[in-house]
């Protein structure tokens, strides 16, 4: 029997560059889940992209072949026109990109970009398409299909979104889907809904997957076939049991070492010491009002936070965790005095151990322009969080002219010192941001918040953009600062193995409200909360006898409405946080 | 429901602003010492005409130039009586032109209208030339085809635009006999519209249109490629690739109704340029619009003509931005349902 997907000896290149791409091959059997596992930069993404030639502009297909065989008959890939490709193209085989967010058009309703699939490859009439893409849209999970329809892109939420790129991918029927990354942007519930949901129409329809990812976790869940790549070429490839079992190749190793794991060994951590806070929130409270645009319609609150306790002693680390929207980016923006809480709440900040406390959010010029030398932030996107036109040594010494701290050289110094810090050359404050890879420019980030000798640093998902091997060294160097420096960390996370391996108190959030906090060790152990169980749940892991129980990330995922009498809450009536152990609390009824 | 509240809205706006824009106006022409008429009696008087004088008197008292600034500004909009009466541009009296001696309306006239269909004219021209090239270089960008169309761009953008009149004038006459000057063959002039003064018009326009028309279609051309190189980077560009999509529908539908945006946001923006910059063309042209009388009218002070012509401008670029901004609302969501709850 052929293979539905043939690629042999594939190489790719730049212009007149190196080849980035080195005579790969694999094949994809009917029906079958090959996975492709790298870090950036591997060439698995344009390996993928080349069986349907949408290469960037300056790349070319130097040698190989790909062949796709199928029911509709055998075609070399590589080879045909480009008018024979287009009749392919989402037809027989069809793609799911990594950012559901910017892979729909902005401006055309959702109901008309994906029937566009079956107008240009089925000829359907607009009625025939409508009726064919609703049921594809309540297949794919869409509560109302019709409102889906006819709703824009920026109307859904990104899950939803990638759900209505599965739909499009799907309505053809393809014999294989290519999926790029499709979970990657997307928060670790929804991320084991959509891949249980990929799993399962593949299942009905028999088609092939071949699946993108740097994740070995979802690796585990989904795939038969595992090929790992590395700089162009293949390093190991094999069923999935055998590789993940027992990987021969020293570098599939080395992404197995970096990958952060969930510990679950019975431990009892040791809660926060309630003494020397360097932040305190008590009752944080904030809403939001969006205005309904409708006259007879009340405007509608948006809860952010809503009654936030939090403590955060020196030198240690707090982690908030939930998903987009949960309200632990506005928690930290409000402790930077960033934003203005609701009336009530209280912020507390003491620079050094011998300070008084001082009110974050009624501070007098002086004080705030204090504060904000003690309190630094670290971003989320290394790409965006540096100017492209400042250079490094520019970027880096800017706070301390802002702050009129130093003379100019004593700036530079102080500058070169910091890069060889954080792991990078002094000689390289010359060069402008682009020409450092993610990891270096999160360094950079990181160098850059150190430089007014901060006490306490927020981190806004520092290591969600990068690399499993760079966000693993990202993190050491992270800890080894806070051991060198005394340093305090808020630190935000959707990443429950990263807030794992550095926390030291773990606060879950949803929907404004901390639903349970605990030592890390306490928490993974002995979760009570059904949305922590659900988080822990949907965390994919790289072992295939583990695979993610979706009914468990279902029930806590859902609205509070569908969690269990106890832990239920509404607008008017939410139960309080209750101590079960010494420093972990729920919020239950008793 | 939505649109209609947005225009009724948008049209409100509008009225406010010209308003606003007509006390400027008013100011402004005002700034510079003395009138046109107390520059007329001071050179009357050096040469010692005194039956000027008292004609120039009386015009002053007639309209109101003794009286202090503001009350001449509300008896020239029509707020507050003057002379005789309420009488101002509210009620459709455009003023004196104390240069022509004649009534402001009877000079403008015919070219009022003359402006609008030179100018929409230069308009269609550039879209026209603009929305396929931009699109094509973009497509093709870094080939021969986008060299060559902004080569020639610049030689447009670059190129004095009287210049460029006079030798198109020359070849065209030279080899499709077109005609030299003029927005009409002076036979058809104050003759009542005809299918032949219309045919006359048009063969007249095609020199002018291309004239005006060129330096901005080269501009909005580079603008486009520019915003259509942004979008074809972007991932939804390629999901409609791997659709299967033919490349020049997935162009037409996708990316450009995205780059169209500031396309459309510069209706409002073009119409002034393209007035205040068609004046010398139109000198050397010869056209009949209201560039020239405008230039004429700000040199001699004259005030009434040349506040009129003002504002006639501003109202022109007034509508075209409210156009622009009400297109923008219904061609992209994004702006329509902003404040909507999802």
């Amino acid at each position: 029997m052929t293979a539905l997907l043939s690629v042999q000896d594939l190489s790719i290149g730049f212009g007149t560059g190196d080849p980035v791409v080195n005579d790969v091959s694999f094949d994809v059997e009917a029906g079958q889940t090959l996975a492709l596992v790298g870090e950036s930069g591997s060439g698995k993404t344009i390996s993928c992209r080349a069986a349907l030639r949408i290469l960037p502009r300056a790349a070319q297909i130097r040698s190989g072949s790909i062949t796709l065989n199928d029911a509709k008959g055998r075609d070399v890939l590589t080879e045909i026109s480009e008018r024979q490709m287009r009749d392919i193209r989402g037809n027989r085989i069809s793609m799911i990109f990594q950012e559901p967010m910017r892979s729909l058009s902005p401006l055309h309703k959702i109901g008309n970009q994906v029937s566009e699939v079956l107008w240009l490859h089925r000829g359907a009439s607009e009625a025939q398409a409508r009726k064919e893409v609703l049921t594809q849209f309540e297949r794919v999970g869409f509560p109302d299909p019709a409102r889906a329809y006819d709703s824009y892109p920026f109307e859904l939420s990104g899950g939803m979104r990638q759900r209505a790129m599965i739909a499009m991918a799907m309505v053809s029927k393809p014999e294989l889907l290519i999926a790029d990354e499709p979970t990657t942007a997307l928060d670790v519930t929804t991320q084991a809904q959509v891949l249980g949901l990929i799993k399962e129409l593949q299942k009905e329809t028999g088609m092939a997957l071949i699946l993108v990812t740097h994740d070995l976790g979802v690796v585990a869940n989904m795939a038969e076939q595992v090929v790992v790549m590395h700089k162009g070429r293949v390093m190991e490839a094999g069923p999935a049991g055998l590789i993940l079992n027992n990987p021969a190749h020293p570098y599939t190793r080395q992404l197995f070492d970096a990958a952060p794991e969930i510990p679950d060994k019975d431990a009892v951590g040791i809660p926060m010491p309630d003494e020397d806070l360097i932040l305190e929130m008590k009752n944080v409270c904030k809403t939001y009002t969006m205005r309904s645009g409708k006259g007879w319609k009340a405007d509608k609150k948006i809860f952010a936070c809503r009654g936030v306790d939090l403590k955060l002693a020196r030198g240690k680390t707090l982690a908030v965790v939930g998903e987009s929207g949960s309200g632990k980016t506005t928690a930290a923006r409000i402790a930077l005095g960033a934003e203005l809480p609701d009336p009530g709440s209280e912020v507390l900040f003491r620079a050094t151990d011998t300070d008084e406390p001082t009110m974050v959010h009624s501070m007098s010029r002086d004080e705030r322009t204090a504060f904000q030398r003690k309190a630094q932030m670290v971003f989320q996107d290394p790409y965006s969080s540096l100017s492209p036109r400042m250079r490094i040594q520019d970027a880096m010494t800017e706070p301390l002219e802002i702050h009129g701290i130093g003379t100019r050289s004593d700036q530079r110094d102080k500058a070169a010192d910091m890069l060889k810090r954080v792991g990078l050359n002094a000689d390289m404050l010359k060069r402008y941001p682009h020409a450092f890879s993610g990891g270096q420019r999160q360094r950079l980030s990181i160098a850059r918040a150190m430089m007014l000798d901060p006490a306490l640093i927020v981190c806004d998902e520092p290591t969600s953009a990068l690399d499993v091997s760079v966000q693993e060294q990202i993190l050491q160097l992270l800890e080894q600062l806070q051991a060198s420096l005394n340093l305090s960390y808020f630190f935000i996370s959707h990443d429950l193995a990263v807030v794992a391996r550095i926390a030291d108190e773990v606060a879950v959030m949803r929907q404004g409200l901390v639903v349970e906090q605990a030592p890390p060790e306490t928490l993974f152990y002995n979760p009570r909360h059904p949305y922590t169980k659900a988080l822990i749940a949907a965390q994919p892991e790289p072992d295939i006898n583990r695979p993610i129980d979706l009914k468990l990330v279902a029930l806590g995922a859902g609205s509070p409405d569908s969690w269990a009498d106890a832990f239920r809450f509404s607008d008017s009536m939410i139960p309080s946080l209750i101590e079960l152990e010494p420093g972990h609390k729920v919020r239950c009824h008793v | 429901m939505i649109m209609l509240r947005y225009a009724v809205y948008r049209f409100f706006t509008m009225l406010l602003t010209l308003l606003v824009v007509s006390v400027l106006i008013f100011v402004i022409i005002n700034l510079p010492p003395g009138d046109y008429l107390s520059n007329q009696i001071a050179e009357l008087q050096a040469s010692g005409q005194s039956a000027g004088v008292a004609k120039a008197e009386f015009l002053r008292k007639e309209y109101a130039l003794d009286r202090p600034m503001w009350q001449q500004y509300m008896i020239w909009m029509g707020f507050m009586p003057g002379p005789h009466g309420f009488s101002g541009l509210l009620q459709g009296n455009y003023g004196w032109s104390f240069e022509f001696d004649r009534p402001v309306s009877e000079i403008v006239g015919d070219t009022l209208w003359l402006t609008v269909v030179v100018n929409l004219a230069a308009i269609l021209f550039v879209y026209a030339v603009a929305l396929p090239l931009g699109v094509i270089a973009a497509a093709r960008s870094r080939t021969w085809i986008d060299y060559t169309s902004a080569f020639v761009g610049y030689l447009g953008l670059a190129t004095p635009n009287f210049l460029l009149a006079l030798i198109l004038f020359y070849y065209g006459h030279r080899y499709f006999n077109l005609p030299i000057g003029g927005l009409m063959d002076p036979a058809y002039e104050g003759l009542p519209m005809s299918w032949d003064k219309l045919k006359s018009i048009l063969v007249h326009l095609i020199v002018p249109t291309f004239v005006i028309g060129t330096s901005g279609a080269s501009a909005m051309m580079q603008r486009l490629r520019a915003n259509m190189l942004d979008e074809l980077g972007k991932p939804y560009v390629e999901t409609a690739i791997a659709k299967g999509m033919a490349p020049s529908r997935m162009l037409t539908k996708y990316p450009l109704r995205v780059a169209f945006n500031p396309f459309v946001a510069d209706i409002g923006n073009l119409l002034p340029s393209m007035v205040s910059g068609s004046v010398l063309v139109s000198v050397v042209l010869g056209l009949q619009t209201i560039g020239p009388t405008l230039l004429t009218a700000l040199k001699t002070q004259d005030q009434f003509l040349s506040a009129f012509i003002l504002m006639f401008v501003a109202l022109l670029t007034l509508i075209g931005t409210m156009i622009s901004d009400i297109l923008l609302v219904m061609l992209d969501p994004r702006i329509r349902y902003e404040g909507r709850d999802a």
